[in-house]
């Protein structure tokens, strides 16, 4: 008898449980915003108005494939889950946003829900979108309903077992994700500082890529901006934090402005997917709002990034070696001092690329080369030879193990695995 | 066609002795930042100094081909109808302005020319190969190649692009990637519809006589004698017909 009420109290327990995962999971947040008002203001400048939204948060970054029409989507998100294709947001009635109201559109950026009520994996960002504010989202959700319907089947996501089960990403936001627009704090602070934070915590979605994440793919909390691999794709997003060396702690706020605006500063180049968010978004947004988001990540303090990233001198043969290789094949752009000549070449003397915890950005660089985005602000910028065909991982390991100790710098040591992954991934 | 033949022969000796020269060290240059040459340092990495093409067999010559040819491969790798990962990765985030900028200034370099490798088929094969080039297969509805790239097989403006000079795995490799739709021009795509034409025999047949052949001129023709066998997408675009 015991025993029965014993397995009577446990079931009632887990149904509880369950029923408490699948509400927070599902729970909706009554921002109270008032429905827009679609006349309040001129349709045109609306449209224009979310135009300039929608670069400013890179849509088309997912939104669309390379080489096909804008925001008819398919372009593919590889991340430890599997691959994402960013879905259709032209006005086609079957494949894109036809159907959508500026409700639904605004519940999917602010809760994370189809207009059928289905959870919204967050490979789209609506832990950050959730910032946007009413009026932005129906400008963004007017523009779309501008453009050119196109009848593109949407593709289906590759994802593994058991992250193809949608309906457990309700078990993923009952943990992770807190729906509507967050209390945020104002007071003392500046009309540009809190526009500042209102674009890098919202449409810009820095912390996507720049914050830690866990397993499941769940930001951490209070860890924001701290620097993140970026999963699946081996690039690191450094820490836009006060820290002095592997953060934006020497930087002014006017290189960060000329990163956004240029794809260039004189401390670092864009590469990888911040040279797409330059060359796709940031480029286009105006002065005001660049030295916003400036002013904003300048506030922030620094988190201790600079001490972890601090490692054991690699061994004398290694530094020997990589130190040649240097000579042969660097050299000549980055310096013997590794100073670079700016603005054609970066410097590899405190770049944040070369510096930081993870070496994958640098390792990445030599493999893959690369050029900074072509912008307004640099329109022929300079390109990085790639290495990958003519230097073999144990150079690569030298060379990038060289310039992360050399000149003050202070970064780990390369392994042969570190480069091998690098490698599997730029392929 | 037997005096054609002769005569390519004579000029293409000419030619060889011209430019065969200077060739044989190549000494990475001073780059200057700011000049096109420092700029282009990522694509000269496997293209060349000057795009004379790799020394390894494979990165083909880019100096000197037509320059909206050049405009549209770069065009082409950026939208992913042509798979090549580091080239794709390279143009990814490149304006049309810079690769109009880029394709003129490869077009604008003339180098000279490596001397052809000597093809390693059995001579009944390179003759088979000699005759795809130059009168094709008409029974199978093959175009001959200097039908539409010039009697020199050195290109026709605004965007046939030359066919000597190349390395033999180069060629043959692309004609797989048309046939396996990896290389896509916009339509018509005439080449992906002849290389499905074409037999494993015939590609290395043409690819075999085609990279042994010294280069007989250096430009690529203003026209044509005789309007083309078929359309092209990308050379109608590059002469504003679509």
């Amino acid at each position: 008898m015991n025993k029965r009420a014993f397995m009577l109290g446990l079931a009632a327990v887990a149904i509880a449980g369950v029923g408490a995962v699948f509400w927070m999971g599902h729970r909706d947040y009554d921002t109270g915003a008032p429905a827009a008002s679609m006349q309040a203001d001129n349709p045109a400048q609306r449209i224009e108005r979310g135009r300039y939204l929608a670069r400013l948060g890179n849509c088309m970054g997912c939104h669309t494939e390379p080489g096909g029409t804008p925001y008819a989507g398919g372009r593919a998100l590889a991340t430890p889950f599997g691959t994402f294709y960013g879905p259709n947001l032209t006005p086609d009635p079957e494949h894109g946003l036809g159907r959508w109201s500026a409700d639904d559109f605004w519940r999917a950026l602010h809760q994370g829900k189809a207009p059928d009520g289905s959870l919204l994996y967050p490979a789209f960002p609506y832990p950050s979108y959730r910032n946007v504010s009413r009026e932005d989202a129906d400008a963004l959700f007017a523009y779309l309903r501008s453009l050119p319907a196109v009848a593109r089947a949407n593709r289906r996501h590759e994802l593994g077992f058991p992250y193809d089960q949608r309906w457990l990403v309700a078990v993923w936001r009952a943990f992770y994700f807190r729906p509507g627009s967050p209390e945020a704090p104002t007071q003392g602070q500046s009309e540009e500082w809190l526009r500042g934070r209102y674009l890098v915590e919202g449409l810009a979605h820095c912390a996507e890529c720049h914050t830690p994440r866990n397993r499941l793919g769940a930001m951490a909390l209070n860890a924001g901006l701290a620097g993140s691999l970026i999963g699946g794709q081996s690039w690191y997003a450094p820490p836009l934090t006060g820290d002095r060396t592997t953060g934006l702690g020497e930087w002014t706020r006017q290189d960060i402005v000329d990163l956004l605006k240029t794809g260039i500063s004189r401390r670092s180049h864009a590469a990888g997917p911040m040279a797409e968010a330059v060359y796709q978004g940031f480029q286009y947004a105006d002065d005001a709002d660049l030295n916003a988001m400036a002013a904003y990540l300048k506030s922030l303090p620094a988190v201790g990034t600079d001490t972890a990233a601090v490692a054991a001198a690699a061994a004398p043969t290694v530094m020997q070696i990589g130190g040649k290789l240097y000579e042969q094949h660097c050299a000549q752009c980055h310096g013997a001092d590794g100073r670079g000549r700016v603005p054609a070449w970066p410097p590899l003397v405190g770049n944040l690329s070369v510096v930081a915890a993870s070496p994958d950005n640098a390792i990445h660089m030599v493999l893959s080369g690369g050029f900074a985005p072509s912008t307004a602000g640099n329109p022929q910028p300079h390109g990085m030879p790639p290495f990958a065909q003519s230097m073999g991982d144990q150079d690569v390991a030298a060379v990038v193990s060289y310039i992360r100790q050399s000149w003050g710098n202070q970064a780990s040591s390369v392994s042969l695995p570190e480069v091998r992954r690098v490698r599997e991934a730029a392929r | 066609m037997p005096f054609a033949v002769d005569k390519y022969k004579f000029l293409g000796g000419l030619a060889a002795l011209a430019i065969a020269a200077p060739l044989a060290a190549q000494q990475p240059e001073k780059l200057e930042p700011g000049t096109m040459a420092a700029r282009m340092a990522a694509c000269t990495a496997c293209h060349g100094t000057q795009g004379r093409a790799g020394p390894d067999g494979y990165y083909p010559r880019i100096a000197g081909k037509p320059a909206d040819y050049l405009y549209n491969q770069l065009v082409y790798f950026r939208a992913g109808r042509r798979q090549y990962r580091p080239m794709q990765h390279l143009l990814e985030n490149m304006s049309d302005d810079y690769l109009r900028q880029i394709a003129e200034w490869f077009a604008g370099q003339h180098p000279p020319y490596a001397d052809p490798r000597p093809s390693r088929l059995p001579a009944a094969t390179l003759e088979r190969g000699r005759q795809l080039v130059m009168q094709g297969d008409p029974g199978r509805g093959l175009p001959a190649c200097v039908a539409c790239h010039g009697a020199a097989l050195a290109g026709v403006l605004p965007a046939v692009p030359a066919l000597l000079g190349l390395p033999h795995d180069y060629i043959s490799s692309q004609f797989g990637a048309w046939t396996n739709g990896l290389r896509k021009a916009i339509a018509p795509d005439c080449m992906a519809d002849i290389a499905r034409r074409m037999t494993p025999e015939d590609v290395s047949a043409v690819a075999g006589w085609l990279s042994s052949q010294p280069v007989r001129s250096a430009t690529p023709a203003v026209s044509l004698p005789e309007p083309p066998p078929l359309e092209c997408g990308s050379q109608m675009r590059a002469e504003g017909r679509r």
